[in-house]
């Protein structure tokens, strides 16, 4: 009897937790989706902002913040898999690697406004790419790689070494063995840590805003040295900077609903990659 | 080198780290013949058969000393390409480890590393392999299913016929039948008596019943240490040293 009462408020008290956390998540979302699903329309996802941004739409913004990822992930997506990859699967256990490995975990913890000012120092006076959208697309990959590098390394680690030694006992060298018998397995995880760590850069105001992220500028970027606008750095502005604040809210929460639209796609999108490669897999 | 060698080791020492697992093993393993590697758990059987296509390569940590001749060839000398030798002394693991492709994929993948592309080709190979292996009949109308969808002695013997499609010489099991059932470990030692035709079989195993069922020759080792080789006959019925009485009888082990 007294098991089962233990059991009940074990349940309970783990329960609790869940419903807590779940209600503050909706209250979040529901919170977002109701104030700034009012002023989404096709004219705010497809203009620029006019009048002091106190109209019109964001779409500079949308577009910068898709175009600053696109970069980030061209650094990010495959050096952290190369590391990973390297890390995994070649590196001797040294004390070294173990270091290495440590501090790319660490790196991860490392705050971004710190990504933010070595991103200035580095991209933007040293290698001279000026404030655009490449030292801020360069800054974010730095930000995302310890995240696709720790996220690949799992992912390889996870994969049986019978499959590994099963390939070298047929003749395979190590890397036919990685490529064709480790790989295609770990591309799923790995994909899921990618997205992930895109989408927290994505999400970011910090590294931006002094490497590339422009206040007001109702153009697209036309070329990697120019500035560009950014949803997160759009909606840090409606919400702290503007003369107008109260009167831009609802804009700031629209821009708060897309941003947070745009990144559930980003994950929507891998997860649909994933069940194909999965699918593939089986068959 | 013995007439009818196929793979010997002369005075291999083995060591994780500090720890010396072989201790001065010379074995010759004979052409066209089964041998067994029994001893208790941890005597360094495994270690010994897997020194003999360098999958400790992969581990860690090791140091090996000593020879490995195959064919009068050193195995480990710097000019062995590594694969090339994987291929000519095949290895069939504890555990079944198929690998997550379709049937078919899994016998072909030897060859398709190896940069075979002709499909009729191919497909003859493994409907060889298979049948080599017993198992053709049981997958004939199945190959393009998950090997995972196997019992667990059709995914051993589908290790066993994956090795072979690479046309090995010498093929080396680690305790093939340790993780099935006795049906599907009657059928694998059919297998393994079938093999000696055409392979040279060496085999480690934790059962001695096994070992007197398959092997022409069995080498008992204890602590890293070779304690007798000889036909398997005389080791289970006439056995010279006392320690090795002693284990096939069971007193220890």
């Amino acid at each position: 009897m007294k098991k089962k009462i233990t059991q009940f408020l074990g349940f309970f008290f783990l329960r609790v937790c869940l419903y807590t956390v779940l209600a503050v998540l909706l209250l979040f979302l529901f919170d977002i989706g109701s104030k700034g699903g009012k002023v989404i329309s096709w004219e705010f996802l497809s203009q620029a902002p006019r009048r002091g941004m106190t109209e019109g739409g964001i779409f500079p913004a949308i577009m910068g913040t898709f175009l600053v990822t696109i970069i980030t992930a061209i650094l990010a997506v495959p050096m952290g898999m190369f590391t990973a990859i390297y890390l995994n699967e070649y590196a001797k256990q040294t004390r070294l690697t173990r270091i290495i490995r440590l501090s790319i975990r660490n790196l991860s913890g490392v705050p971004s406004i710190v990504y933010g000012l070595f991103g200035v120092i580095l991209f933007v006076n040293v290698l001279r790419f000026g404030t655009s959208i490449l030292s801020a697309g360069l800054t974010l990959g730095l930000l995302t790689l310890p995240w696709t590098i720790t996220a690949s390394e799992e992912a390889l680690k996870a994969i049986p070494n019978s499959y590994r030694e099963g390939a070298l006992a047929l003749g395979a060298t190590q890397w036919q063995s990685i490529r064709t018998n480790v790989l295609p397995y770990a591309l799923p995880g790995m994909l899921t840590g990618m997205v992930l760590g895109l989408s927290r850069a994505a999400g970011e105001t910090a590294p931006i805003m002094f490497t590339g992220a422009a206040f007001y500028l109702p153009f697209l970027p036309k070329s990697l040295g120019d500035q560009f606008m950014a949803l997160p750095y759009h909606l840090y502005v409606m919400a702290t900077q503007h003369h107008a604040i109260s009167q831009v809210r609802p804009l700031a929460y629209g821009t708060a609903l897309v941003l947070l639209l745009l990144i559930l796609i980003m994950n929507l999108a891998v997860i649909i990659v994933r069940y194909r490669l999965r699918r593939v897999k089986r068959e | 080198m013995k007439a009818g060698t196929k793979i010997e080791t002369r005075h291999l020492n083995f060591y994780y780290g500090n720890k010396r697992a072989l201790k001065d093993v010379s074995l010759a393993c004979q052409t066209h013949k089964v041998t067994a590697i029994i001893g208790p758990s941890g005597c360094g059987k495994s270690t010994f058969i897997r020194a003999l296509n360098r999958m400790n390569d992969v581990i860690l940590g090791t140091r090996i000393e000593g020879k490995v001749l195959l064919d009068g060839k050193d195995i480990y000398s710097p000019k062995v390409d590594v694969a090339e030798l994987r291929k000519k002394v095949g290895m069939v693991f504890q555990k079944p480890n198929p690998f997550p492709k379709s049937i078919f994929d899994n016998v072909a993948y030897g060859l398709r590393i190896e940069g075979m592309r002709d499909k009729r080709k191919i497909g003859k190979i493994v409907e060889k392999s298979l049948r080599e292996a017993a198992l053709w009949d049981e997958v004939k109308d199945r190959l393009r299913e998950n090997a995972f969808s196997l019992s667990g002695g059709q995914q051993q013997r589908l290790c066993i016929a994956r090795s072979l499609a690479v046309e090995p010489e010498v093929m080396l099991f680690d305790e093939p039948c340790s993780a099935i059932d006795p049906i599907a470990t009657a059928k694998i030692e059919d297998l393994i008596e079938k093999m000696k035709e055409n392979y040279t079989v060496v085999i480690v195993t934790h059962n001695m019943q096994q070992a007197a069922r398959v092997a022409d020759y069995t080498a008992f080792m204890m602590l890293g240490e070779l304690i007798e080789y000889s036909e398997t006959k005389k080791i289970f019925t006439n056995p010279s040293r006392k320690l090795t009485e002693d284990y096939i009888t069971g007193r220890f082990g």
